[in-house]
């Protein structure tokens, strides 16, 4: 058990990151929490896949001139996803910071469940 | 050497990425407006040529980015259902587009209207992207940008309670987006593959020789439950009707009738190309879909009987529709799949019409939105109303309009099934639901009012609003015309979509 948990605690510790992340992005009220909930999420996605591509004892696929043996290098493809995802988080992330930005200088609270009852008052 | 119409379904990505981009450069909303008319243009030609093409082959073909060959490069599949997709998206976005033109440079601030279009552009090059890959890894990365441009879209009227819901949708779909990441990312680590054809081959091998069977279906799990969020699934379906009902007409038409439907794509590919709609009855999905699209049916519509606001009941009635899609699929057989595909189309025609026809409904009437204040606005904008009209009747089933059709598809393909009963007759009490809210709201918009009452609400409409729409009018001409013909000419799209469906 405790053998397994050693062995593959790269997963587990990126399972239980996701799920700290995933219960801030549904559960938390403010948003600004949201939102680091949802880097938390992504950041245990990037550590799960870097942790499957990494091969023990071999380097970065970086091919010099002349020969190209490909037992040195670590699994290129899991990293390419990494910077991907890096991408498309940090994207996500600066998006949201500008809507959160807009709805406090237009209601003065983050606090999801408040913009509701503020919104509604302001529909009727 | 390949034939040239192999590359347009590429082309039409990157057409519509680049007339994004110089939309964001331009400094005047119209002519942005205009670039990306033309690019669409473009795109639904090219399109059309690309079905004709694989119509005549028959088949579908690979087409691989670069010259990296698979498992290493990036690749489009596109057969006679993509292609046939591709060009109903880019003609619906595109009558979207005009129909809700006079609502959409209202709403929208004059200096962010540039940027609105390279929103609606990238939101087609990732309806697109959506439909033709053939790697699941893009297929994640064009729903992040799917997600974003949706959230613009909503975002662009700019009003307090619009920034909310926008900020909900941005939230949800998150979730989905983080499930669907992890989903991919448990497969990619049992087959190796994220190119589709390897994977699929990867996961019929795992599934044969019964290894990874726990990491296989959790993925699986992960993927559909995913895209579900993303594409309101019942009962991830909280967010729609805010960010759908409050957005301006355009964005409402595009959002519900265009947007879930990439992401419904998306899943019919994972499951019919990748894991087989074998090993998904044999995972016990199927039943979990058609429960949840069944419940969908049921609740959207009951959501909507409470709605008093037009736009939020149109919404509530597209999860009550997105039900109707997921349930074929639940079906889990080729028929079924058939005619969750017809669905798809009919309401992609279906809804933009309605949310035109009502946002323009609520331009005579002074912006009002409440359904108590449109009474009799029929007669104001007569293409209006019976665009309603005919919208509303499709939904609800009435034969010779679309809706029809895909009912009597969804029936059908549930009698080969053990899950005949259940089917139909959650069809049948769906359809009383959909009459229920759609019969009142079409005697409101007809009968007329009192004349002092209807003075109180034109008194808010400006004659400016009360001017013939030109645009608007064509748009829901060819949207009606497209829904008569999905419901009386329907053989020869329902071929295609067989054909498409055999080669997906």
């Amino acid at each position: 058990m405790l053998e397994t948990i050693l062995q593959d605690r790269f997963a587990v510790t990126a399972v239980i990151l996701f799920g700290i992340g995933f219960m801030n992005l549904m559960l938390q009220q403010d948003l600004l929490k949201k939102v680091v909930g949802f880097n938390i999420m992504d950041s245990a996605v990037f550590l799960l896949l870097a942790s499957l591509g990494y091969i023990e004892g071999h380097t970065a696929p970086i091919v010099e001139e002349g020969a190209v043996n490909a037992s040195l290098y670590i699994n290129p493809i899991p990293s390419g996803l990494v910077l991907t995802g890096i991408v498309v988080s940090v994207s996500i992330t600066a998006f949201s910071l500008a809507l959160i930005q807009r709805i406090y200088r237009r209601y003065g609270t983050i606090q999801l469940r408040e913009l509701l009852e503020k919104a509604k008052k302001e529909e009727d | 050497m390949r034939p040239l119409v192999e590359n347009f379904p590429f082309f039409c990505i990157f057409l519509a990425i680049v007339a994004g981009i110089l939309s964001a450069t331009l400094c005047h909303g119209r002519v942005a407006y205009g670039l990306t008319l033309a690019s669409n243009a473009v795109i639904a030609v090219l399109s059309a040529y690309t079905l004709g093409y694989v119509c005549t082959t028959g088949e579908s073909f690979v087409y691989t980015m670069g010259r990296f060959t698979a498992p290493f490069g990036n690749a489009i599949r596109c057969g006679p259902l993509q292609a046939m997709m591709a060009l109903v998206f880019t003609l619906v976005m595109a009558t979207s587009l005009i129909g809700g033109q006079r609502d959409l440079f209202h709403d929208v601030a004059r200096s962010r209207q540039p940027f609105y279009f390279t929103m609606v552009d990238l939101l087609e090059a990732s309806l697109l992207a959506l439909v033709y890959t053939d790697d699941v890894f893009t297929g994640y990365v064009f729903i992040e940008i799917s997600t974003i441009a949706a959230c613009a879209l909503v975002m662009a009227k700019d009003t307090g309670p619009n920034l909310i819901a926008t900020v909900r949708y941005l939230f949800m779909s998150l979730l989905g987006s983080g499930l669907f990441l992890i989903g991919l990312t448990i497969l990619n680590s049992i087959t190796g593959y994220l190119l589709m054809p390897p994977l699929a081959q990867a996961v019929a091998a795992l599934w044969e020789s019964g290894s990874y069977l726990v990491p296989l279906t959790v993925s699986v799990g992960l993927i559909v439950a995913g895209l579900g969020i993303k594409s309101a699934m019942f009962p991830f379906h909280m967010w729609l009707p805010d960010a759908h009902g409050g957005a301006t007409t355009t964005s409402s038409a595009i959002l519900s009738g265009l947007v879930l439907k990439g992401y419904i794509m998306l899943m019919m590919t994972m499951m019919v190309r990748v894991f087989s709609m074998d090993l998904m009855e044999e995972l016990g999905v199927t039943d979990v879909m058609l429960a949840f699209g069944l419940l969908g049916m049921i609740f959207g519509s009951l959501g909507a009987l409470r709605e008093y606001h037009i736009k939020r009941m149109l919404a509530y009635s597209s999860v009550a529709q997105i039900g109707y899609i997921f349930m074929g699929l639940g079906v889990g057989s080729t028929e079924g799949v058939v005619a969750s595909c017809f669905h798809v189309l009919v309401h992609a025609c279906c809804k933009p019409l309605l949310f035109l026809c009502a946002g323009r409904l609520s331009a005579v009437s002074g912006h009002h939105r409440s359904l108590k204040n449109l009474r009799g606005s029929a007669y104001r904008d007569l293409v209006a109303g019976l665009g309603f009209t005919v919208g509303a009747l499709s939904m609800i089933g009435i034969p010779l309009l679309g809706g029809f059709v895909s009912k009597l598809y969804f029936a059908n393909a549930s009698l080969l099934t053990n899950k005949t009963a259940v089917v139909l007759l959650t069809i049948a009490l769906s359809t009383v639901l959909n009459a229920l809210y759609y019969i009142p709201a079409l005697l409101g918009i007809w009968v007329k009012p009192a004349p002092e009452e209807t003075a109180i609400v034109v008194a808010d409409a400006t004659a400016e609003e009360l001017a013939f729409d030109r645009s608007f009018t064509a748009a829901a001409l060819v949207l009606m015309a497209a829904i008569f013909v999905l419901g009386i000419f329907y053989h020869p799209i329902t071929d295609v979509i067989e054909l498409g469906v055999r080669h997906f």
